[in-house]
């Protein structure tokens, strides 16, 4: 192994080391605040390592790895969504089970999942990171063992997703019979010496999209998004929201880019038709929802649609796009879920629109807030979102995708009814005074509270001066 | 460096109220108040040195501000100032100190936050008539929505959250179609330049296929004509203005709907000769269509505010005619309907929310004889029908009149059913006083006459419309030198064209 190896590696050694580090010290005394501290420690100084590290040219470690611009790109991300929703669980947690610790060896084993997701160049590498990440997620959903509906959906996603992931595998094994590599670029080199590809190739690729497709929650593999976004822990949902999603979308981006995907018009038709379902299937049913858990499920179904605009329009602008969607996309759901966490109490999560209703005259800060995030999901200015979704619309127009930008055009407009209503919500006058919570002393919540303030701030920075971001992704991506 | 103080000074002006209410309410009425008349001193001084600014830039612009925002994507905070500009900007500060001062009984519940969305409002709207770079346009075309859909939704009345989000879903949904054509226009520009931009100025003259034309242009329209609005995309706007607080209803008729207008004159015709052009009898005709529909639903109606919402639709109409009638006088006569209807209508307004303030209602059925008890109301409310039918000697007389005497050169018919139109408003416009200020008094309402407040607001938009009305010219000469580039692009134009021919069945377009 020579030294850039290494290098590059360290960010994964540093999660696994925190992992055992905890291990280690749940064995020695249980402590939340001990463990939460080398959590978000540990994420932390693996952030400022890739940032100082900062790779200046691609590195392979043959056959799984990649430590390209893109990758290094979406592991900051990762890890920066990891860290907030650390910051988040918390208060989160600090009130509810009395075993939290085990949860962070849960959350950095599955931040470790994604990340190795979107490094990887093989379906070996690829299927490792699905597992660790899948694996973690099934204990973690049903986390809050008391609750009924925690369990109910871990339940649906461990089943869901073994079977999407026997799928998946089941995909992979095909293109290999057929292709006889499983690494990225030698599939593509083989299938570009081919006049067309082979029925069973085109089965496999298939086979992987259900596989894909049900992690990213797109239609018609979604069905589970709405009974696993209520029944998780908030924290956990905006986990799922996020990294696990976002790292799929990566690995999506980085395959079909890999095998050139955009001359198969059969692929090319499937994501197109995947893409407009979920954007009007997605906002549908979010118009129909009371739960406000559930109307983010579904809309963030909607958001992977517009999502897919950017990355069948493909090319530098359409990654680029991509990348921008979701870094405003991670702040955004991070933030909206992180607030309702902060808003739950030890029996339930505020998932109701009751709780909301009049939050704007008791709680203004945070209502302020929640607007925020759920403009910016709606895509108004002075907000990322709105960059985010003109960086698609962008993209789409640029590559004469008419038929998907009108839909991303004519869905966001259904979206908005939705979003407002909750805003609404919290601008009417509160009529009952319910009893302020004080179960716990609020300096708990004050971390949250931080984390909210930086992500929103965040939003608003980039919705203003999206250049820096812009730069940012740009210089990542030319990377070679 | 002029330009984006103007902006700024709304933005810094809104938050500082929304603290200041924190003191006292007071306090963020008038730091609103001071915000709005440090504008409007601004702009009426860049207005009194037109001449010399225009010498110094030697063309028809006043000032220009541009500092470069997204460079990857060619967008420049890029602001500038011309005659069609600034007398919107007088407008829009005008009468946001009119809103103000209008809501200052009114609005008694977070007084903070409702000036807050007030200032914003009228940033967003002051943007939206100085930049000239199309994704800061489109940009400061979203920031107008969200403040004035708090200001229904919160401070509204019984109904107004369906009015808010009707409004919002109406105007966001065809400003995303304008959106798209904005970035349609930017890649065809660019394919064909190899300069990927969004600044007006280099776009203008930018040569297209013919079908690409008519759809960027029908982009560019499906936002303009619903914030206008033109019949059958009206339907949001009788219940945004009847819902709305006073201040918001003022806003929305005489700001809100000029952006409409205003996008037609600088972007439509400017950007797409060719195709506005083509579509000019239809638009023409459903300006005409919306001006007697306007009418009809005007004189069908009990609820005060709605019937004033109404006639909007009904004078909106006229603004579709001239803009398409692409000549001269019924340009200028278009931006004088702007400024008059901005001026009269939102005066009613005014006169509508005192009323409420005073009997707690807005059913006509219920008033009735209040000349008696308010002869000064009873006199402004006058003044106002009057404008409102297009009296002579009152503002929207010479509105009115150029725009017909401009769509008389283009096409006769569609005048005529126009200028019938004009009859229709004389006969709402009286059942507008003869319903609230004549006839016997049946109920016993406490009224009072109009307060000083009231007055300093009313007395200067009478003064205003009688201006407008015997000299005109002022505002005239302030406009000819923007609308000469719009003029000078059509003139070359030829203009009769088959289609326009088949649908008037004979009638020239000179």
């Amino acid at each position: 192994m020579s030294k850039t190896d290494f290098l590059s590696v360290v960010p994964l050694f540093i999660l696994t080391s925190a992992a055992i580090l905890i291990l280690f010290s749940i064995a020695v005394k249980r402590d939340h605040k001990v463990i939460y501290v080398i959590t978000t420690v540990s994420l932390a100084i693996d952030f400022i390592f890739l940032v100082w590290y900062k790779a200046t040219a691609t590195w392979v470690i043959e056959p799984l790895f990649i430590f390209d611009g893109f990758g290094t790109f979406n592991t900051g991300l990762i890890l920066l969504t990891a860290l907030a929703v650390t910051m988040i669980s918390y208060a989160y947690f600090e009130q509810r089970e009395e075993r939290k610790e085990e949860y962070y060896i849960l959350l950095i084993l599955a931040t470790l999942g994604a990340i190795v997701l979107v490094i990887s160049k093989h379906f070996v590498s690829l299927f490792l990171g699905l597992e660790i990440l899948s694996v973690s997620l099934y204990s973690m959903i049903a986390y809050l063992r008391k609750r009924a509906r925690s369990d109910e959906a871990g339940i649906k996603y461990l089943i869901l997703a073994a079977f999407s992931s026997a799928f998946l595998l089941f995909g992979m094994a095909l293109v290999y019979t057929a292709v006889g590599t499983m690494e990225f670029s030698k599939i593509a080199s083989h299938l570009s010496s081919l006049e067309a590809m082979p029925v069973i190739v085109f089965a496999g690729f298939g086979l992987m999209t259900v596989g894909i497709g049900f992690k990213l929650g797109v239609v018609p593999f979604h069905m589970w998004a709405a009974d696993v976004y209520e029944g998780a822990p908030a924290p956990v949902t905006a986990f799922i929201a996020t990294v696990s999603k976002g790292g799929m979308m990566a690995l999506l981006v980085r395959f079909f880019t890999a095998i050139d995907g955009y001359q198969y018009h059969g692929l090319i038709l499937i994501f197109t038709i995947i893409a407009i379902a979920s954007m009007f299937i997605g906002n549908f049913l979010a118009l129909r929802q009371g739960n406000v858990k559930r109307v983010l499920a579904y809309s963030s179904i909607a958001h992977l649609g517009y999502l897919l605009v950017a990355f069948l329009a493909g090319g530098t602008l359409g990654i680029e796009a991509v990348s921008f969607y979701l870094v405003a996309y991670f702040i955004t759901s991070t933030g909206a879920f992180g607030i309702l966490a902060t808003l739950s109490d030890r029996d339930r999560d505020a998932e109701l629109l009751d709780d909301y209703r009049g939050l704007f005259w008791t709680r203004p800060w945070t209502a302020t807030m929640f607007t925020s995030m759920l403009l910016s999901l709606a895509g108004i200015p002075l907000t990322a979102g709105f960059i985010g979704k003109f960086y698609l619309v962008a993209a789409g127009v640029r590559e004469h995708l008419w038929l998907l930008v009108v839909m991303l055009a004519v869905n966001s407009a259904i979206g908005l009814y939705y979003y407002i209503k909750i805003i609404a919500t919290m601008m009417e006058k509160n009529e009952v005074e319910r009893p302020a919570s004080n179960e716990l002393n609020p300096s708990v919540y004050v971390v949250s509270g931080v984390t909210m303030a930086i992500l929103t701030i965040l939003l608003i920075w980039i919705g203003v001066h999206p250049n820096g971001m812009m730069v940012l992704i740009h210089e990542l991506l030319a990377l070679d | 460096m002029i330009l984006p103080v103007l902006i700024i000074m709304l933005m810094a002006g809104g938050i500082v109220a929304w603290i200041g209410a924190r003191i006292n309410t007071n306090v963020s009425r008038w730091i609103s108040l001071i915000a709005l008349l440090a504008n409007f001193i601004i702009t009426f001084l860049l207005w009194m040195e037109q001449e010399y600014l225009m010498d110094l830039s030697n063309s028809a612009w006043l000032a220009k501000y541009n500092l470069p925002w997204i460079p990857g994507f060619g967008i420049s905070f890029n602001l500038a100032l011309d005659g069609l500009s600034l007398l919107m900007l007088l407008l829009t500060f005008l009468l946001g100190m009119f809103a103000v001062l209008t809501s200052w009984k009114e609005i008694q519940y977070r007084v903070g936050f409702f000036h807050f969305n007030l200032l914003w409002v009228l940033a967003g709207i002051t943007g939206v008539f100085l930049t000239m770079d199309l994704f800061l346009f489109y940009f400061f075309w979203e920031v107008m929505l969200i403040p004035m859909y708090f200001l229904i939704a919160i401070w509204g009345h019984e109904n107004r959250r369906y009015a808010a989000y009707k409004f919002f879903i109406f105007t966001q949904a065809s400003g995303l179609l304008m959106f798209l054509a904005i970035l349609g226009l930017y890649y065809i520009h660019g394919n064909l330049t190899g300069t990927f931009t969004f600044d007006y100025f280099q776009l203008i003259g930018t040569k297209f296929s013919a079908e690409a034309e008519r759809w960027l242009m029908l982009g560019f329209l499906a936002a303009f004509i619903v914030k206008l609005p033109v019949v059958p995309f009206h339907s949001w706007l009788p219940d945004a203005h009847s819902e709305a607080p006073t201040a918001g209803s003022v806003i929305l008729a005489g700001l809100l709907l000029k952006t409409g207008a205003y996008g037609l004159l600088r972007f439509i015709v400017p950007l797409f000769p060719g195709a506005a052009h083509e579509i000019a009898p239809w638009a023409m005709s459903l300006g005409v269509f919306g001006i007697l529909y306007g009418a009809l639903l005007a004189f069908s109606q009990t609820d005060l505010k709605r019937l004033v919402a109404y006639t909007s639709v009904s004078h909106m109409g006229f603004i579709m005619l001239g803009v398409f009638a692409f000549n001269e006088w019924a340009t200028q006569g278009v931006v004088m309907q702007m400024i008059t209807h901005g001026i009269s209508t939102g005066a009613l307004f005014i006169l509508a929310g005192s009323i409420y303030e005073r009997i707690h209602t807005r059913d006509i059925g219920q008033m009735g004889g209040f000349w008696k008890k308010m002869p000064f109301m009873g006199t402004i409310g006058l003044v106002f029908a009057m404008a409102s039918l297009g009296l002579p000697g009152l503002g929207n007389f010479i509105a009115e009149f150029l725009t017909l005497i401009g769509s008389w050169k283009a096409t006769h018919k569609l005048t005529i059913l126009a200028a019938v139109g004009l009859v229709a408003g004389t006969i709402y416009s009286l059942r507008i006083m003869q319903r609230v200020f004549y006839g016997t008094q049946e109920n016993t309402h406490q009224l009072s006459d109009l307060s000083f407040r009231e007055k300093l607001i009313l007395v200067p938009l009478v003064l205003i419309i009688v201006w407008l009305g015997l000299y005109p010219q002022p505002i005239l000469d302030t406009v000819r030198p923007s609308l000469d580039p719009i003029q000078a692009n059509h003139s070359t134009t030829v203009v009769p064209d088959n289609l326009y021919v088949d649908i008037m069945k004979g009638d020239t377009y000179e």
